[in-house]
């Protein structure tokens, strides 16, 4: 069986030059001033002290804060839904997941996009607004539209996982639960919700980690002067032309997104195995 | 679980709601492509006049044809590597095999901007024009991670002494390889390669970044056109909107349609 194990070295060679090399380019441009050739590479921490000037770190806050409310947002309509779906009959259920899918099936761009034309000043939004008589507002090219772009691209990362979870229960421990004198709520409680922990952990990777690096929903809905850390990084590459400086931001985002994944498979992972001990 | 009749009316209220909030934009774009005038907020009239700019416009194409064979191709090669890779890792020792899973979910883990100005800058820095070739090889690098992760667990549950003792009858590796083991993981293959096509159609970080000299795929176009107002977009995304429903729901519903047909001939069978 060993003959096999060569058919690892082309693809060894591949990731050595387009995954490792890259991130390795990244850290070298990081790390070196700018316009300097790679024989006279000089190390420089000027890229990380410039991105702790206020306005970016407000850009910073501001991503972070932008993807929190997203994720929480999806997390409060997600997982309803997938409670919903994993409790309807068996007919019905493959039609709700299908549904779910379809809208992901299509080009994010276009759907992103297609909410320009709901929520701009004399869009339909406002239009039922002023139909039924009440005060039209702004929406578009504010954290608002910012956030319904996200919720909308990214809840069916949140209800997938969630159902997914769901849908693995044993039925029997809920009947159980039911047996021993519980009520729904207490059920929900002490039974299904803890279960279904892993399936929110990884919504909530799912939803954060794209909802905190994007740069095409800030873009579109929030306008040209809207600025997360995403649109940041390509603002420095694309029309500032700073790499060095947008290498820095791109390590930092990287290096706080690998930690908090890891800090977050970890914490899933006690849950289950402290769950494992007890039983 | 949902037993009494408010639950089930609130719970029913709220799927609908749901559905309104995800398909309500992908519906109001469809209508307004068949806007007469420019705005895709005030409906002025039918037409089908930005159908008609759409198949006229020879950029559109251009970005259709990039899309589909940067696709095609890079489908093609990352579940070959990947397949190949898989097996290769199946068979490896443990140290390898954690060392290289672990990199490997280094392009799934990343953000793609991350991803993106990696491939960039390494294409510059190699001197590689940007273009058709760097945003092929770009796109293999982000599909083959899929298709391993897709392929390792059906490896996983193969019993190796089938190959083995295709081997021992005098059958080649590559003959046992191709006769023997890939037929077995067959399926994980399959849903890796459809992964990686479906994400190689639909990225725009990554291509936007290491592409150039006027290749475009349809997100990149998409994102240059929406900069001002265009109903040529709503065009464009209608069409794809309607293949892809079509195809998802063909998919879903022709094997059902089937087990149907099946069953009813069994049970007419019967009745004779």
């Amino acid at each position: 069986m060993k003959t096999f194990r060569k058919l690892v070295y082309p693809y060894c060679v591949w990731l050595g030059i387009f995954v490792v090399v890259p991130m390795l380019m990244i850290m070298i441009y990081a790390f070196s001033q700018a316009g300097n050739d790679v024989t006279t590479l000089s190390f420089t921490f000027n890229n990380f002290a410039k991105f702790f000037d206020p306005v970016f770190i407000n850009v910073f806050w501001k991503s972070i804060k932008i993807a929190l409310i997203t994720t929480i947002l999806c997390i409060l309509l997600g997982y309803p839904l997938a409670f919903i779906i994993a409790n309807s009959n068996e007919k019905f259920r493959a039609t709700l997941i299908l549904l779910m899918t379809i809208p992901q099936w299509i080009n994010m761009l276009i759907r992103t996009y297609s909410w320009i034309g709901i929520l701009s000043e004399v869009g339909l939004l406002n239009n039922i607004l002023s139909f039924l008589g009440l005060p039209t507002v702004s929406l578009l090219y504010t954290d608002f539209s910012v956030i319904i772009g996200m919720v909308y691209n990214f809840l069916p990362y949140m209800v997938l996982p969630i159902y997914t979870s769901l849908n693995k229960l044993d039925p029997n421990l809920i009947n159980a639960s039911y047996d021993l004198g519980a009520n729904r709520v207490k059920t929900f409680q002490k039974v299904i919700f803890p279960l279904s922990i892993p399936g929110v952990m990884s919504g909530i990777i799912m939803v954060f980690l794209p909802a905190v690096s994007s740069f095409v929903i800030p873009k579109l809905l929030g306008g040209g002067q809207y600025m997360l850390i995403g649109s940041l990084i390509e603002n420095q590459f694309i029309t500032v032309g700073e790499w060095n400086f947008g290498s820095a931001i791109s390590l930092i985002m990287a290096i706080i997104i690998l930690i908090s994944m890891y800090v977050l498979k970890k914490f899933d992972k006690d849950i289950t195995e402290e769950r494992g001990s007890k039983a | 679980m949902i037993k009494n009749k408010t639950g089930k009316f609130i719970s029913n209220v709220y799927l609908i709601a749901m559905l309104i909030f995800m398909y309500l934009p992908i519906i109001y774009m469809c209508v307004f492509s068949f806007n007469s005038s420019r705005s895709l907020t005030r409906w002025t009239g039918f037409s089908t006049q930005w159908y008609e700019r759409l198949f006229s416009d020879y950029t559109i194409g251009e970005a259709v044809y990039y899309t589909v064979l940067v696709a095609l191709l890079a489908t093609i090669f990352s579940t070959i590597i990947g397949t190949i890779t898989a097996i290769g890792l199946s068979k490896s020792r443990y140290v390898i095999r954690e060392i290289i899973t672990n990199i490997n979910d280094l392009p799934m883990m990343n953000p793609d901007i991350v991803t993106a100005i990696g491939m960039m800058l390494l294409f510059a820095s190699l001197g590689l024009e940007k273009g058709f070739m760097t945003m092929l090889i770009a796109h293999i690098t982000f599909c083959t991670p899929y298709v391993i992760l897709n392929v390792m667990p059906k490896l996983r549950g193969l019993d190796p002494n089938i190959a083995e003792a295709a081997m021992d009858l005098g059958a080649t590796p590559f003959q046992a390889l191709i006769q023997v083991i890939v037929p077995q993981i067959a399926p994980g293959i399959m849903s890796g390669a459809l992964i990686a096509f479906t994400m190689s159609i639909d990225d725009f970080v990554i291509s936007y970044f290491v592409t150039g000299n006027g290749v475009k795929n349809i997100s990149i176009l998409v994102y240059s056109m929406s900069k001002r107002l265009n109903p040529t977009i709503n065009a464009l995304s209608t069409i794809m909107v309607s293949i892809v429903t079509i195809v998802l729901v063909l998919i879903n519903v022709v094997p059902v349609i089937n087990a149907k047909m099946k069953n009813k001939k069994i049970s007419e069978e019967g009745n004779y």
